[in-house]
């Protein structure tokens, strides 16, 4: 216990980072595409189409798979989703068009439906020609917070309607989680950067890099300037476990570990524990297990304070995590950071059970993991209310998030809000890109009235 | 297991599995690699007069249907280009070789007495045991006079097969271009020029598909393409119904029948035999999957025929025959209605939107609290099967016969067939 902490960079060699770092999902080939189109049954009142946030038409995709109408079927997604190409490789799928697929019932297989769209959509990015044209213009102008998905949906939407777009974005690259977030081997070959690309062809779009709201923008000077305001900042706080020995050496913040992981252009550049511990049981918590394995971590727990069943990670994220060698340990919480010379050295956890009130609490029993690392990854929140920066009104929250309707409209009038940070946002790209869409269609009734 | 021993016209084969006068069967290499693999018979490729023909390249177009490869199949290749003697003493080798396996040889040259004895009486020294009149081929031959453009004309049929009989003591069975309106007619002059059995269908003219980007059929030649001979899975439905009008015509009756046509496994095969056919002919499979199909289409016709408790191929062949009619003999008071197994039913939906778009409006669609449920309107249901073929699932869809209480009544019998007032008085 009382060892050097073992951090090191360059754990494998260059073929090693490059074979766990390519497309965790190979894209399919015509051939493979056709073979897995005609498994498709064109369902009358598809379930799948239900089951998809951003409603694509996904049968009338696929049977244009099917035809080698390629275009058709990316125009299909794109009219619905602009972010098809994303939503292709990080949607969970498994839960959603594909859990609503009449393929299961009988075979329990139902169709690649991302694979598909991934097909579909990459070969229409590759495409010289945006499938978009812009109405004639409006002069109005809408100022976007954010250019994560909800905040790109929005404006492509809107620049679609003809209106002129301004899109403020904190960080130095537009694309939001997908750029900063997303696990590197889901949106490999700079992806994100790519879709961002594709997305502003349309036109009618600036993004302003470095703005952050509260910081370098005001919510209230956006209000005055323009003529509607969508707010898409996503979260950009961390949980705090609040333990003792948090603030040591080798405990870090699961999305800051990953946003350095996706900017570097040489993984073997970034130091990684020998043993790695993480905490949490959402998407974040499999991200960053997997990618420290991937970076040449030994072992890599994952520490959850419930069952599997109670994971935000969905049973397909788990069984991927624990096929990349990390072991899952459910039922525990974290009591104490322990460390020596301000560097963490293990973790006390409590086991943890439900008592007759269906309340967790600790049994008293613990154990110890070493650790060299520590991620924390038990979620983000809202950092403070932009209000706070001016504005004399109010917005009206929803708990920690923004309160809106069911067109994404905010408590006031002119400003309309989506993605993570909105309580009625489920925390995935393809529900942040619907939010972005509704609220860029109300926006438009509300500017052309 | 059955026997499945193959007596036709004479011909004895191990079994009913033939391959069809094509590419397989066009030197003793392959047909030696086939008689290895199982296959019970041959018949060689189309043999003509020297000078050899010439062939293109390429020669084969293929359908794929829904990633399956070759579900239909077509081919502007003429009959062998290979020298005649050269031909024939492979024959006579293979046929000394083999000698339990059928030889047949076809044959195609000019339609003059002379032609035709001449290379008869080559054939008969080969010892092959029958000849088959290749009176089918719809591409290139037919330009010159040959193939399908004599198998059109049932007075040259009858002709050229008279002057086969005369000149030969081989069996002759005469092979059928489906090109014509009615293929009875082909028949009956086979019949009439002494024709000890016919085989059919020879390949369907077709063009496969266009090359949209040079604007040219498939297969393409230089920028050009011709019609060519459609074969395969997909022709076996037009194939079966000739082999059946000939099996139930009673001016053919008796005459022995060689069924071709997308033949692919045994099931195929037991279907053209109950149609009447005394052995089948294969080509396109084989092409497909080479020579070791025939293990399957052997011994999976052996099971089933001891499933059913048939010993022998006679035991079956033409058991379907009475059973095929002419529309006017159905049963118009017979009923059926759909009726959809909820449980094995997996929501897609499509037995409704086939039957509301294009059908009768007899299977409504309930939507409750997301789940979805389709049931059939008995009293709307003609009994019409579209949904049975459309649903993806096997046997969720059934035909139930309704018990209506009514008896059999024809077309020719029906009060509401205008053409039967007068007979009915």
């Amino acid at each position: 216990m009382g060892n050097q902490p073992d951090i090191a960079a360059g754990r494998l060699t260059d073929s090693d980072y490059a074979e766990n770092f390519s497309d965790v999902h190979p894209p399919l080939d015509r051939k493979a595409a056709l073979i897995e189109a005609s498994r498709c049954y064109f369902c009358y009142d598809a379930p799948c189409i239900e089951a998809c946030p951003t409603g694509i038409d996904i049968p009338s995709f696929i049977r244009k798979i099917s035809t080698d109408n390629v275009r058709g079927a990316a125009q299909d997604i794109l009219d619905e989703n602009v972010m098809g190409g994303a939503c292709a490789r990080v949607c969970p799928t498994e839960v959603l068009c594909q859990e609503a697929c009449v393929r299961n019932t009988q075979e329990h297989k139902p169709v690649q439906i991302g694979l598909l769209q991934r097909y579909a959509t990459d070969a229409v990015m590759d495409d010289a020609a945006h499938p978009f044209q812009r109405a004639e213009p409006t002069g109005k102008r809408v100022a976007v917070v954010g250019a994560g998905p909800a905040g790109l949906s929005c404006a492509h939407r809107l620049a679609m309607h003809g209106h002129d777009v301004v899109v403020f974005e904190a960080k130095a690259k537009a694309g939001g989680l997908n750029e900063y977030g997303i696990a590197a081997y889901k949106v490999p070959e700079d992806f994100a950067h790519r879709e961002v690309d594709f997305i502003l062809e349309i036109g009618g779009i600036e993004i302003r890099n470095g703005q952050a709201l509260g910081r370098d923008i005001a919510l209230a000077d956006l209000r005055r300037d323009y003529d509607a305001v969508f707010l898409g900042m996503g979260l950009g706080g961390v949980r705090a476990l609040g333990l003792e020995g948090e603030d040591l050496g080798g405990v870090y913040n699961a999305v800051d570990f990953i946003a350095d992981l996706r900017q570097s252009d040489n993984l073997a550049s970034l130091p990684v524990g020998r043993k790695v511990v993480v905490i949490g049981g959402g998407n974040t918590a499999i991200d960053i297990a997997v990618q420290t394995k991937r970076l040449g971590a030994e072992d890599v727990t994952l520490v959850y304070r419930r069952g599997p069943e109670a994971m935000s990670a969905t049973g397909h994220e788990q069984e991927f995590a624990q096929v990349n060698g990390v072991k899952i340990k459910h039922w525990a919480q974290p009591r104490q950071i322990r460390g020596a010379h301000d560097h963490v050295t293990d973790v006390v956890f409590e086991y943890t059970q439900l008592d007759d009130n269906g309340r967790l609490g600790g049994t008293g029993d613990a154990f110890s993991v070493p650790a060299d690392m520590v991620f924390k990854a038990i979620g983000q929140e809202m950092l403070p209310l932009p209000q706070a920066n001016g504005g004399s009104e109010l917005l009206e929250m929803d708990g920690a998030c923004i309160a809106v309707n069911d067109e994404r409209q905010t408590s006031l009038p002119d400003v309309w809000a989506g993605g993570d940070c909105v309580a009625v946002s489920e925390d995935l790209t393809v529900a942040a890109v619907q939010d972005g869409k509704l609220a860029a269609e109300s926006i438009n009734r509300f500017l052309r009235s | 297991m059955a026997d499945i021993r193959c007596d036709i016209a004479g011909v004895k084969s191990p079994n009913p599995f033939w391959l069809a006068s094509a590419p397989p069967t066009d030197k003793e290499y392959n047909v030696v690699r086939a008689f290895k693999a199982g296959w019970g018979g041959v018949v060689w490729k189309t043999l003509g007069e020297d000078p050899p023909i010439v062939n293109v390249s390429s020669r084969y177009g293929a359908m794929t249907y829904n990633g399956t490869r070759m579900a239909g199949f077509n081919n502007i290749e003429l009959i062998t280009d290979r020298p005649l003697d050269v031909n024939l003493r492979e024959i006579k080798q293979v046929k000394r070789d083999w000698p339990d396996r059928a030889m047949v040889v076809s044959l195609m040259v000019p339609c003059e007495e002379e032609n035709w004895r001449n290379i008869l009486k080559q054939v008969e020294e080969t010892e092959a045991d029958a000849v088959e009149l290749n009176f089918g081929c719809p591409h290139g031959m037919s330009e010159r006079g040959m193939g399908s453009a004599v198998g059109q004309v049932p007075e040259y049929i009858e002709m050229v097969t008279r002057w086969c009989k005369k000149h030969s003591r081989m069996p002759v069975f005469v092979k059928l271009t489906p090109n014509v309106t009615n293929v009875l007619g082909p028949a009956r002059a086979a019949k009439a020029g002494g024709a000890d059995a016919v085989s059919l269908i020879n390949t369907i003219n077709s063009i496969m598909s266009v090359d949209l980007d040079i604007m040219a059929p498939t297969p393409t030649v230089g920028g050009k393409g011709s019609h060519g001979g459609y074969c395969g899975p997909a022709v076996k439905p037009i194939a079966m119904h000739m082999v059946a009008e000939i099996a139930r015509d009673p001016e053919c009756a008796g005459l022995p029948i060689s069924g071709i046509g997308g033949i692919s496994d045994w099931r195929d095969a037991a279907e053209f035999m109950s149609l009447g056919a005394g052995s089948v002919q294969v080509c396109t499979a084989a092409m497909h999957k080479g020579f070791k199909i025939v293990e399957d289409m052997i011994d999976g016709l052996g099971y089933w025929m001891d499933g059913k408790g048939h010993a022998t191929l006679e035991d079956f062949r033409g058991a379907a025959v009475p059973n095929v009619t002419d529309w006017q003999y159905l049963d118009i008071n017979y009923e059926t209605v759909a009726k959809i197994d909820q449980d094995l039913c997996i929501q897609c939906g499509l037995c409704h939107i086939a039957c509301e778009d294009t059908s009768h409006q007899a299977i409504a669609a309930q939507k409750d609290n997301g789940s979805r449920r389709y049931e059939v309107i008995d009293a709307e249901c003609v009994g019409c099967n579209l949904c049975m073929h459309v649903c993806p699932v096997e046997g969720c869809i059934s035909m139930v016969e309704v018990d209506n209480g009514k008896d059999y009544m024809n077309w020719t019998q029906d009060p509401r067939n205008p053409m039967n007032q007068k007979a009915a008085e």
